[in-house]
């Protein structure tokens, strides 16, 4: 606040309260004639003929006034109401919002302690914990991965037992905590188009899907020679680099003909930002068992 | 505070200038000092008073479900009372009950006038009991107003700590129980007493404390005449049959004192001695031979009063009485009259609508949201899926398994439903997946029903519709 505004401010404020006052005092007394009716009992103050009895408020009512005086004083003392005067309390909405974060980690964290020893394998089947990690997907992931982890249109889908990078505790907890980033190189350029054709033959050939057998033939070897690393020689996928299985019914992406050739020949970049900084390991904690509870089997 | 209008003489006495006196517009009431004085009205007001002050000061004790029987949880935005819980969803309820005691009193006040204030106000009962207190340490009336205007001695001293300390033991006891009202009483005075109580706990208890002390230590009838609306809209419900207390001024006037045996008849006198203890008793500081005033709360002290003095006089009772304008005028009170009919009928219908919803309230609530994902349906197979997040709020006293059931057109399947077990009073949101064969969708929206069901109570019930988006049949 530059000190025109700061100064603006405190005058405004100031003089709104002197005015005030006056008012108030200037308005406790009203001057009555009563020379022409000694029996008056109006104040004297007359509109459009209708006159004003002199029926007195209690004197508490003015101090009431006076009272909003002294609050207005206090408050303006302790809080900043003054330019950029800060109060003696030194109170901000930042601070205010600090303490009660602070209060509601306090209050939770008892919550969430007893769960952060046990594994997520044997929270996973606790009710309570559960429920719990349920509202932090609720709250974290439902927005990308759905409400029920049903996935989207390039977000895995959480319920299946086909994992990008590994549906084990650990590995479920790790993705969370550190975020992946799945990157599928464009090959467009570099293969040409033919290519790429064949090479989304030879993948369809490897999930027994209809294909044409020449051009899947031909695709083999670009595949064997640029895709395997990653995919692997069946196009069975590495959960190491987290590129998928080529050859189930699960697709991240566009799973037919074309949208496999678009994926070949744009590439995809997948990027699952990581938790750790936004949630604490507790809340991590379980909401990795809630994750890993998803693809279970229970009866 | 007992300062005189300060006058200002203005004596510059030229011809044009007439004389100017300033009113003060505020002014500070004179205290009221409240005659004792036994009779009906007050043997009425204390054997009708009693329990209702037990109820108020036992009901948080009692527990029900083993918690009190009656507590408004703020925090948790519950109120327990007796066997049912009241959740925010449940406010038609609390407003539908205020509309009911609202129509209660204009009933009552049409029919007896404000006997609301006379008999039952907390600010006329808790005025009373501070009076007592008052009255038993300093005396009766003439003796307080002697003692206050002493300068301060040992007696004075005495007498005054005595009656301060009891008024602090009943505010104390007030805001003990009012705030138990809100906290589970028994923690709260175990929290007090070992100096545990949480600030919020501590806080309230100060300020009823110190409320109650004012309120009834010095603010009394101040608060019925500037603060109660009641007062100021008496003139509208009070018709010429309703009942309040009235001097009988054709049998009173022309007042005056007399000596004993004297013909006051033959000297014009009425039966009214002028004895003023009318006033004396009033405990609003107002005198009733006036005729009826906004101030008057309908307390019977000057019937009490009035019928003292007459019965010592030996003259007839009821100079001052209970009776209506009419019953002044022409020896009849009319009680049946049609405003008295419409305001009962509206009493009965709306307690038996409320006490019908009461009964027939059912302890859950459910609500259905169509997830707001990226994509209106999935497919998966033969099958179109939507997702929904319900949400159950178990408002009964006890855990309930839910059992969910979908119905619609088609043949809607239930996927990835878990049913866990709500606590009492648990708010659970679950997402389910629900799936129909795709060749079934003849339209791309459609409705279905959402059922649940306690497992173990199938009363315990509710429905919510919603749609189910599928793809353009082709």
């Amino acid at each position: 606040m530059s000190t025109f505004w700061n100064f603006w401010i405190i005058g405004l404020t100031l003089i709104n309260l002197v005015l005030v006052f006056w008012v108030l005092m200037a308005n406790r007394k009203v001057a009555v004639n009563d020379e022409a009716d000694p029996e008056n009992k109006t104040t004297g103050h007359v509109y459009d003929g209708i006159e004003e009895y002199d029926n007195p408020l209690p004197k508490w009512w003015f101090q009431m006034f006076l009272a909003t005086f002294a609050f207005t004083a206090v408050y303006l003392l302790l809080y900043p109401g003054l330019g950029s005067y800060k109060g003696l309390l030194g109170w901000t909405q930042i601070n205010q919002l600090e303490r009660e974060e602070q209060k509601a980690d306090n209050r939770y964290s008892e919550l969430y302690g007893n769960f952060a020893e046990l594994p997520i394998e044997e929270l996973a089947e606790n009710p309570k914990a559960l429920k719990m990690g349920l509202r932090l997907f609720a709250n974290n992931c439902a927005l990308c991965h759905g409400a029920d982890g049903g996935g989207n249109y390039g977000f895995p889908d959480l319920t299946d037992k086909e994992w990008l990078y590994g549906g084990s505790a650990e590995k479920i907890k790790e993705s969370i905590a550190q975020g992946r980033n799945g990157q599928m190189p464009a090959w467009g350029d570099i293969l040409g188009e033919e290519n790429v054709a064949n090479v989304a033959e030879h993948i369809l050939s490897l999930g027994g899907r209809d294909h044409d057998v020449e051009q899947a033939k031909a695709g083999a070897t670009v595949y064997n020679q640029n895709c395997v690393a990653c995919h692997g020689s069946e196009g069975e996928g590495s959960h190491l680099v987290g590129a998928p299985n080529l050859v189930d019914d699960v697709w991240l992406y566009d799973g037919s003909a074309a949208g496999i050739r678009q994926s070949i020949r744009q590439g995809r970049a997948g990027a699952m930002p990581s938790q750790k900084d936004k949630l604490k390991a507790n809340k991590i904690h379980l909401l990795s068992a809630y994750v890993y509870s998803l693809s279970q089997d229970y009866e | 505070m007992s300062e005189r209008i300060p006058t200002l003489e203005c004596n510059d006495k030229s011809e044009s200038q007439p004389d100017v006196r300033y009113v003060n517009l505020y002014e500070s009431e004179g205290r009221v000092y409240i005659r004792k004085i036994s009779g009906f009205y007050q043997q009425l007001r204390r054997y009708t008073g009693l329990p209702l002050m037990a109820g108020f000061l036992l009901m948080p004790w009692f527990l029900i479900d083993n918690r009190p029987a009656m507590l408004f949880d703020l925090p948790a935005r519950k109120f327990h009372i007796l066997w049912l819980t009241f959740w925010p969803q449940d406010s038609m309820l609390l407003a539908w009950l205020l509309i009911i005691a609202a129509f209660l009193l204009f009933t009552v006040t049409v029919l007896v006038g404000r006997v609301w204030c006379g008999f039952t106000c907390p600010q006329t009962v808790w005025t009373h009991m501070f009076v007592w207190a008052e009255h038993l340490c300093e005396g009766d009336r003439n003796k307080r107003i002697k003692l206050d205007r002493q300068a301060m001695n040992l007696n004075k001293f005495l007498r005054k700590s005595a009656k301060h300390s009891l008024w602090i033991s009943i505010s104390f006891i007030t805001a003990i129980s009012f705030v138990g009202y809100f906290t589970p009483i028994r923690s709260l005075i175990g929290d007090l007493l070992t100096f545990s109580a949480p600030a919020t706990s501590v806080f309230w208890v100060a300020f009823f404390t110190v409320g109650t002390f004012t309120n009834a230590g010095y603010l009394r009838e101040q608060v019925c005449k500037y603060m109660c609306p009641y007062a100021r809209f008496q003139s509208v419900m009070y018709d010429q049959d309703t009942l309040a207390v009235h001097y009988d001024k054709h049998r009173g006037e022309t007042r005056g004192s007399r000596k004993p045996g004297e013909d006051y008849s033959a000297k014009g006198l009425g039966d009214c001695i002028d004895c003023s203890w009318c006033v004396q008793v009033c405990p609003v500081d107002i005198d009733i031979r006036d005729g009826l005033q906004y101030e008057c709360i309908n307390c019977g002290l000057c019937v009490d009063a009035c019928n003292t003095v007459m019965d010592k006089m030996q003259y007839p009772r009821g100079l001052i009485r209970f009776t209506s304008e009419d019953d002044l005028e022409s020896g009849k009170t009319n009680f049946l009259r049609p405003r008295l009919y419409a305001y009962s009928l509206a009493v009965i219908a709306m307690v038996s609508a409320f006490s019908y919803s009461i009964s027939t309230r059912v302890p859950v609530t459910v609500d259905v949201i169509r997830d707001r994902g990226a994509r209106l349906y999935r497919v998966q197979g033969d099958q179109i899926q939507n997702v929904y997040t319900i949400k159950i709020n178990n408002m009964d006293r006890k855990p309930h398994k839910y059992d969910i059931s979908v119905s619609g057109e088609h043949d809607y399947q239930l996927k990835g439903y878990r049913s866990m077990e709500l606590e009492e009073g648990e708010v659970f949101t679950m997402p389910v997946r629900i799936s129909v064969p795709r060749k079934q969708l003849s339209k791309t929206k459609n409705e279905i029903i959402i059922k649940i069901t306690a497992k173990d109570d199938l009363a315990v019930s509710a429905t919510e519709t919603s749609s189910f988006i599928g793809p353009k049949p082709k």
